[in-house]
């Protein structure tokens, strides 16, 4: 990212702030900017995030949800999880995003409003979030996973989940019954397999284990972890 | 039934209008040669196997051309795709409602092993829920493979005891 574009970025973020903080005054402390490599970006606090993204939607032309998504910081970090959204003017500045993102003040049973009244697009967005890091959009239409089935009890997307995943029951009991299969954790061996970047020689830098020393047939060393 | 026994072979001449052979011969060359496959596409591979159905590699030349897309019309499921846990139970509910004999063939390394998707939502192999009799490998296998695989299958077919089969309560399906 050239310095120029960061700096238009950083242009465009205080821009945003400032009218943000004018329409808004009882927020004003808790829009601030965003770091970020790429495209302007600020933070709001929760409880405005409605009033705030319907307002970049009505007065500012940010017609287009493009992403809506989540981070999960940490087991423990407080605030752990923030929500983010993408928006995307077509009419005014195709091309730029900007991103709004706000912590959701549980840090337990995490909580955050649905957009998908003001951006219908937020629909399958807040579903999947919900799916993958168990945040509850209040006030979604329907809110219910979209990629693991009803009933599954973890939420994989969130940190302390292990990208193996856990041994669990089938979604259908009937056919577990039968079949005698369950949900098992992944053979990683030595994985996940990474791809070292910058390498244009394709040969050296293609997916590898990190730790390449065991196998499936070749168990792993005892020793400290990591 | 092709023999290189000549005494063996037909003789219009001396039997007229009968032929003599064995009953397992007879089932196994009709079961063999009309394969009905119910293409199970849950991923890259399903298009794979669609190329392998179209008139370049034509699978029809192996009598497995009629793709049915009901279970209870066909007897080979190709299983041609990535198996997540949550699509697990409905394949193993479709196998279930195909009618006896029925074969299964794991195509590709998603469904044979898992795959690349060493993850929390995929099935690490097919084969946990259904008997699979061929497993083709490739990412996705080329249509070569998939008529390979067809061929093995048919051969296995030819070797079944199958009039034995027909007496057996767990066959009758
Ligand atoms: S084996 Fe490869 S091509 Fe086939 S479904 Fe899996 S990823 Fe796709």
């Amino acid at each position: 990212m050239s310095d120029a574009i960061s700096e238009t970025n950083t242009t465009a973020t205080s821009g945003i702030v400032a009218t943000l903080r004018e329409k808004f005054p009882q927020s004003a402390e808790k829009i601030t900017p965003r770091a970020s490599a790429d495209h302007p970006a600020v933070n709001v606090p929760a409880d405005a995030a409605m009033a705030i993204l319907t307002y970049l939607r009505d007065e500012h032309g940010y017609e287009m949800l493009s992403d809506l998504t989540a981070v999960d910081w940490a087991e423990g970090a407080s605030p752990r999880f923030t929500v983010v959204w993408h928006l995307l003017s077509v009419t005014i500045n195709p091309g730029v995003c900007l991103r709004v993102a706000a912590d959701c003040a549980s840090d337990t049973e995490p909580e955050m409003p649905s957009v998908a009244d003001i951006w219908p697009a937020a629909n399958w967005h807040e579903r999947e979030t919900f799916d993958m890091f168990g945040i509850v959009f209040t006030g979604h239409p329907d809110l219910r996973r979209i990629l693991m089935w009803d009933g599954y009890p973890h939420h994989p997307l969130r940190k302390e989940f292990p990208l193996a995943g856990m041994d669990d029951e089938l979604p259908d009991p009937e056919v577990e019954a039968e079949t005698k299969a369950r949900l098992v954790a992944a053979p990683m061996a030595g994985g996940p397999f990474v791809a070292s970047t910058g390498n244009l020689n394709l040969a050296e830098s293609e997916p590898r284990a990190k730790d390449q020393s065991w196998s499936e047939e070749n168990p792993k060393a005892e020793g400290p972890k990591g | 039934m092709v023999t290189a026994n000549k005494e063996a072979t037909y003789n219009s001449a001396i039997e007229g209008d009968i032929v003599v052979t064995r009953l397992d011969a007879v089932i196994n060359w009709i079961r063999s040669n009309s394969i009905w496959p119910m293409p199970m596409g849950l991923a890259c591979c399903g298009i794979e196997l669609m190329g392998a159905g179209g008139a370049r590699f034509d699978i029809a030349r192996f009598g497995a051309e009629v793709m049915r897309f009901s279970p209870r019309q066909s007897d080979c499921m190709i299983v041609a795709g990535t198996v997540t846990y949550k699509m697990a139970p409905h394949i193993r509910r479709i196998y279930d409602q195909m009618a006896s004999p029925k074969w299964v063939i794991a195509m590709g390394a998603c469904a044979s092993t898992g795959g690349m998707y060493r993850s929390y939502s995929t099935m690490q192999g097919v084969d946990r829920i259904l008997p699979v009799d061929v497993y083709i490998s490739g990412c996705p296998p080329r249509p070569e493979a998939i008529l390979d695989a067809l061929i093995k299958m048919q051969e296995k077919i030819r070797r079944e005891p199958s009039a034995r089969m027909l007496f057996k309560e767990e066959y009758k399906g």
